[in-house]
């Protein structure tokens, strides 16, 4: 890729980052929520892979923190769904303290649900697409 | 009460742990993995007691009521789908922890079945249509990597095969589910079932038709069958043994007796194309299993016709033939499970699939050989064994019904039965050894301990009938007798 | 009307999954299926002259379009990219093992 672009993609992909952040924490109150802004964050690594070739993306983000930031977030979402059993008895009872509506800290414990989502979606996709660009094509065939 | 959640938590968190620790050291995914699917076994058997002095155990997931919230129902039909997953999951598990030792990526292994397992439960578990989309999703998704598993050609294609299929039935399953919410306002069980009561027309015609089409693609009956004989001959044994055994009854037969007998009401043209459709696979599933000379196809091809019995026996619709056919589903699981499994044993000690390559294999591995026998006569309906009274219960249904023609079918195809397996015991086991073959013994003790567990389950569970009819299977065809009477159960409490 | 529209989408996918010969076609057939649901999921949940279901400060119960099935699509449209990233990830080894992605040179297994 030219200058301009590798140039470019380098300022831009943090700024894509942080609009997946809000995305992510501002799920209970406007559109988004998890499943999007975990694929905005996962962009954000495409572009700088895209762009600035697969080593510079590597250095930022390894497939194996991908693979774990995944997994974490999949416990999480678990261990919240416990926690409402814990402390409420019912499996999955919201059990944080509401707050007044439309403020950022309301709606018991869906921002903390939306965090764990974001994790695993943007670590799966983007462990997805290291893997699917890593792959060697072998005159026979070689195990992953 | 509150255990009905932990079948599906327990599950997923722990294939999410199994692959988090499996990176560092390899033992330790081999002993999380065993241990909680002997967790998920005891829980399902100590629930049977509880369930008996209650009926039904409505669970309301966040404390939301049904109709606005998800419910959890536990109830025979559910309690007896449980046990036979976690059993055979468990058995599959213990086996595979030494016939996986060649490959390398164990956990992700242990992963993957983990969830196919979570998956499972969440479908027999569920009371409301999404979820069990979900659900179904988040198993059928598992095994189709895990037929893969192996990167040989073989597996590929058959992988791909079978990956367009279930998709195709997947997209038809949530078109219906688009269509029954559209005509009734809700996805729960329960509550659809109230409202489509007395009614007839176009549309719910179509959503039923699109969910026939779809789960019987899931559950291999026959026009939608072609992908299982590529499927689970290619896949690694143990994860055939859950195919076979488990995942097309799960995903498939349980799902649609659920919707038709609870949901939708049974009527008279229901129970012929039942009957219909379950005759087809019977004959169809029978005929081209003679021919093979793979041994894992043709145990896949007998699937196919033993999924068709058991369809036929639902089709009677009085009290025999669905007592048979609940019983053929929890000894189909057994004895399949216990034959793919003894194929992974003959091929892990020779190497070979092929029926005319083995030969005399009794002497030099007695534990595969004796388990095969017991499995082989289970299958073909000899007593006392437990094949022998499912297939009795279902043929006195037909009669009952007064449909002599189906129950003459069905004698018919039982000796065919017989005549295919008498073929695998001639092949492979009895007669001289084959050339290659001097130096083969026994497989580890781990695979014989699971294969020797399941014969054991196949020769109690003939000899025992009475007491497993009376506590298991009688409760599941009492919730499928009462039909549409489920939902004031679960609404009303 | 609408609806019929939908159901002819579904009908171009199925085609292509019938009938086209290379494997990344077949994929494509069942992607656009998977649209097509989707778009008929949420054209159930439409009423005529509402707004969009979104919650704002200083506007009263005003007249929502019906929010369920749009969760339903958001939990649809994940299941489908994983089933895709499978599917494409299984064609680059079936790639591999067979130097083709034609559909009628992969049949080895047969009987």
């Amino acid at each position: 890729m030219t200058l301009i672009v590798k140039v470019i993609a380098r300022v831009v992909s943090p700024l894509i980052m942080v609009f997946g952040i809000y995305m992510i924490l501002h799920g209970h109150l406007s559109p988004g929520g998890g499943f999007p802004g975990g694929v905005i964050i996962a962009s954000a690594f495409v572009l700088l892979t895209l762009s600035s070739g697969k080593e510079v993306a590597y250095q930022k983000l390894k497939e194996s923190t991908a693979a774990v930031m995944e997994s974490v977030g999949a416990l999480i979402f678990l261990i919240l769904a416990v926690l409402g059993t814990i402390f409420g008895g019912w499996f999955f009872l919201n059990f944080l303290p509401k707050g007044e509506p439309l403020r950022l800290l309301s709606g018991g414990f869906i921002p903390l649900c939306n965090i764990g989502v974001g994790l695993k979606v943007g670590g799966g996709i983007f462990a997805v697409f290291l893997t699917l660009i890593l792959f060697r094509l072998s005159e026979k065939g070689e195990g992953d | 009460m509150n255990l009905v959640p932990l079948f599906m938590a327990i599950p997923l968190g722990a294939a999410f742990i199994v692959v988090l620790l499996g990176r560092f050291k390899e033992a330790v995914s081999d002993a999380v993995a065993v241990i909680v699917s002997l967790i998920l076994t005891i829980l399902s058997f100590v629930l049977i007691i509880p369930l008996s002095q209650e009926g039904i155990f409505v669970y309301r997931m966040g404390r939301w009521i049904p109709p606005w919230g998800i419910n959890l129902v536990l109830d025979g039909l559910s309690l007896l789908m449980l046990i036979i997953i976690n059993l055979v999951a468990f058995l599959a598990i213990l086996y595979s922890v030494s016939y996986m030792k060649k490959f390398t990526a164990k956990s992700t292994y242990y992963g993957l079945f983990l969830l196919m397992v979570a998956g499972m439960n969440g479908v027999v578990l569920t009371g409301d249509f999404f979820n069990l989309f979900v659900f179904l999703e988040i198993a059928a998704i598992a095994s189709y990597a895990l037929v893969a598993f192996g990167v040989e050609a073989e597996e590929l294609e058959a992988s791909f095969k079978y990956m367009v299929m279930g998709s195709v039935a997947s997209v038809l399953i949530l078109f219906s589910i688009g269509l029954i919410y559209s005509l009734t306002g809700s996805l729960n069980m329960a509550h659809v079932g109230t409202i489509l009561q007395g009614q007839n027309g176009n549309l719910i015609s179509f959503s039923m038709i699109l969910f026939l089409a779809g789960f019987g693609l899931k559950a291999a009956i026959m026009p939608f069958h072609a992908w299982l004989p590529d499927a689970h001959p290619s896949a690694p044994a143990p994860i055939s043994a859950m195919l076979s055994g488990v995942l097309i009854k799960a995903l498939g037969v349980y799902v649609i007796l659920r919707i038709f007998f609870n949901v939708f009401g049974m009527n008279i043209q229901l129970s012929w194309i039942f009957m219909i459709l379950g005759c087809l696979s019977m004959v169809g599933g029978g005929l081209l299993a003679i021919k093979q000379e793979d041994f894992k196809r043709l145990l896949a091809y007998s699937s196919i016709s033993q999924i068709g019995l058991i369809m036929l026996g639902v089709g009677c619709g009085n009290y025999w033939g669905i007592l048979g056919a609940l019983f053929h589903l929890f000894n189909h699981a057994s004895f399949k499970a216990l034959l793919f499994l003894n194929s992974g044993a003959v091929e892990y000690s020779t190497g070979t699939r092929e029926l005319k390559k083995m030969g005399g294999l009794s002497k030099a591995m007695p534990f595969t050989g004796a388990t095969s026998t017991i499995g082989s006569l289970s299958i073909s309906g000899i007593p006392p064994l437990n094949g022998f009274w499912s297939k009795l219960f279902i043929i006195m249904g037909l009669v009952y019904a007064g449909r002599y023609v189906l129950a003459v079918i069905t004698i018919l195809v039982s000796v065919l039965t017989l005549a295919y397996y008498l073929k695998v015991q001639r092949y492979a086991f009895f007669g001289k050894l084959g050339e290659g073959l001097e130096k083969v013994k026994e497989v580890p003790p781990l695979m014989c301990a699971s294969m020797v567990a399941l014969a054991i389950i196949c020769v109690g569970a003939g000899i025992f009938f009475y007491p497993i009819m009376k506590t298991i299977l009688e409760p599941a065809v009492r919730v499928l007798q009462e039909g549409v009477g489920y939902s004031n159960l679960i609404l009303g409490g | 009307m609408l609806f019929f529209l939908c159901f002819a989408l579904f009908l171009i996918g199925l085609y292509c999954v019938l009938i086209k010969k290379n494997l990344l076609k077949i994929v494509m057939g069942i992607i656009i299926m998977e649209y097509s649901v989707n778009l008929f999921l949420i054209m159930v949940g439409y009423k005529a002259g509402a707004v969009a279901p979104i919650v704002t400060a200083g506007v009263e119960k005003a007249n929502f379009v019906d929010p369920l099935p749009q969760a339903l699509v958001i939990t649809a449209i994940v299941i489908g990219i994983a089933t895709l990233a499978l599917m494409v990830a299984l064609c680059m080894r079936v790639y591999d093992r067979y130097k083709t992605f034609d559909i009628t040179k992969i049949r080895r297994l047969r009987g």
